[in-house]
């Protein structure tokens, strides 16, 4: 539904912010795009509702070159592409009523509609009693549950996020992407989602392309990119905050074992440790969810007994690396 | 108390008061006519912003600092040529608008141009991702937004004015400036030029006290 091909993009500054990007997102999926600071990423998504304009190669939406609309075009795109930003961009001398209306508006919606659009959508996000405050009078949370609620008022299909909850609590951040991801189900919205936070990849993306220096390093599905990072620059953004990459000594073979979905419930290894006689040290590991799957990895060093039939045993239950 | 302030006519005073009430109104409302689109365009042509446009913002800018640069005294007297083809006059209420006009609007555009870049650029970003036309953008986003900002400018303006209209009386406008030079500096008569700077200071202290308070109104940050 969205694709770039070969996207370059250089500022008048001669800076180059992105270098050849292709990518695909297929319709009713919610896709993130990770990276890091000043990786390109809002350069990115915003050349997907023309606020940007590509240097060379081509953006399209259901095979429309976005670049190539202008005006009218462009305006009636903008439409079907809602947009959230990190700092909500409301505006601050308005109610919310009126922010939300603001797109209806500007669309030319006539009093009865808007009147009778506006507190569905506020309903949808939560804030029907709150249509006659100001942004300033709003936490967060709400602030961007306003600015979900005006993206989605002229009925797109596509939702742009841009660092959407990178000025949220975590709690908050869980509750708008939890928004998030309800809106992908119920009303099949196609979402691209860019953020800087793994842990937010792994809440609601179904795919996700990793974005360094301006280019996509590695694209996939997000257990595939989160359990088995193929580039060095995802890994290192794996590894950010936690010791994982510290080198572990251990007198033995290490393996990781990578379960998914039901595995992670079987009492694996003390089962193969009785049968095996070997021992599991448990060196690291994590266990956690992903947007519709479980997971669990461990990195484990092996002692003792038969290893080469605990090995064999491991891998009909999950996955094993050396 | 009538000893005191022997040399008043207070008549006179009144007269000269509405005048200066008149003169500022007309040049205000005219000030903020004119003012307004040229600082909204200052800010549109400006780099980063939609109508982006090198030529055009420089030479506003250029036109809008060479104004600024001439001193009013001048200004008065250079246009006096073309502010009788104008109002048909140089002298009195009439012929001291078109340069207070000409000589206020430069500077309440930069005010009103440095109040729309007080709005936040994701505002802007996010009007435009509605599918706004430019127009939408400043009527329903950076005008509104800047409002309180355009009405602090409008204030400082209005109360520039009233020492423009002080000196524009110099040169025959009329008004409560004019008196104070006439009586109060070239005739000794210190207590109508101490009732002149009073009524002015009045006038001062309004200004700014409803300009204040519009803009505490307005303000929803
Ligand atoms: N209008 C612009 N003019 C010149 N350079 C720009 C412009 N916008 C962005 N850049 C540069 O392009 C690069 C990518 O910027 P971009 O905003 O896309 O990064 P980002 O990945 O969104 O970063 P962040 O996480 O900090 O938001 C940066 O080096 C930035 O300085
Ligand atoms: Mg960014």
């Amino acid at each position: 539904m969205i694709r770039l091909e070969n996207v370059h993009k250089a500022f008048a500054s001669g800076h180059a912010a992105l270098g050849g990007v292709d990518l695909e997102v297929a319709r009713g999926e919610v896709f993130g795009i990770i990276g890091r600071s000043g990786a390109g990423k809002s350069t990115l998504v915003r050349l997907l509702n023309g606020l940007e304009r590509p240097s060379t190669g081509t953006v399209s939406i259901d095979g429309t070159n976005v670049s190539s609309l202008s005006g009218e075009g462009l305006r009636t795109l903008r439409r079907r592409v809602g947009m959230i930003f990190q700092n909500f961009g409301l505006l601050s001398s308005r109610t919310v009523f009126d922010n939300v209306a603001l797109p209806l508006r500007i669309a030319g919606a006539d009093k009865a509609r808007i009147a009778e659009r506006v507190p569905e959508l506020l309903a949808r996000v939560g804030l029907i009693d709150h249509g006659g405050k100001y942004p300033a009078q709003l936490s967060g949370g709400q602030k961007q549950r306003v600015g979900i609620a005006r993206a989605l008022a002229t009925g797109p299909d596509i939702l742009l996020c841009d660092e959407a909850t990178s000025a949220l609590d975590p709690e908050t951040t869980r509750s708008i992407l939890t928004l998030i991801a309800d809106l992908n189900r119920e009303l099949g919205l196609t979402i691209v989602l860019i953020t800087h936070e793994m842990e937010v990849v792994r809440q609601v993306c179904d795919r996700v392309a990793v974005l360094h220096a301006g280019r996509v390093v590695e694209t996939g599905s997000v257990a595939q990119v989160f359990l088995d990072p193929k580039a060095a620059e995802t890994r290192a953004m794996l590894d950010e905050g936690s010791d994982h990459a510290a080198p572990i000594a251990f007198d033995g073979p290490i393996i990781r074992l990578t379960l998914r979905g039901d595995a992670i419930l079987q009492p694996v290894l003390t089962r193969i440790a009785r049968e095996t006689g070997t021992d599991f040290a448990i060196l690291d590991g994590r266990i956690g969810r992903f947007k519709d799957a479980s997971f669990g990895q461990l990195t484990l060093g092996l002692t003792g007994g038969d290893t080469a039939a605990a090995l064999a045993a491991l891998r009909q239950h999950g996955e094993v690396s050396e | 108390m009538s000893d005191w302030f022997a040399n008043v006519d207070w008549s006179e005073i009144a007269q000269a008061s509405l005048d200066t009430l008149t003169m500022l109104g007309g040049s205000l409302l005219l000030t903020i006519l004119l003012g307004l689109p040229l600082g909204v365009l200052l800010f549109l042509t400006s780099p980063g912003q939609v109508w982006q446009n090198r030529a055009v913002s420089g030479v506003l800018a250029l036109a809008v600092n060479l104004l600024r640069s001439v001193p009013f005294i001048i200004l008065l007297i250079v246009m006096i040529p073309l502010t009788v083809l104008l109002v048909g006059t140089s002298l009195g209420v009439a012929g001291a608008i078109p340069p207070l006009v000409v000589g206020a609007a430069p500077f309440f555009a930069r005010l009103v141009e440095s109040a729309l870049r007080e709005v936040d650029r994701n505002t802007i970003e996010a009007v435009q991702a509605m599918g706004a036309t430019t127009r939408d953008l400043v009527f329903r986003a950076l005008l509104p937004e800047a409002l309180p900002g355009i009405i602090a400018a409008a204030t400082v303006t209005a109360i520039a004015l009233v020492s423009f209209t002080a000196m524009a009386g110099a040169v025959g406008a009329g008004g409560l400036g004019d008196l104070a030079i006439r009586f109060g500096y070239q005739r000794f008569q210190t207590d109508v030029m101490l009732v002149t700077v009073v009524l002015l200071l009045v006038l001062v202290q309004f200004l700014q006290m409803a300009g204040d308070r519009l803009v505490r109104h307005f303000t929803r940050r």
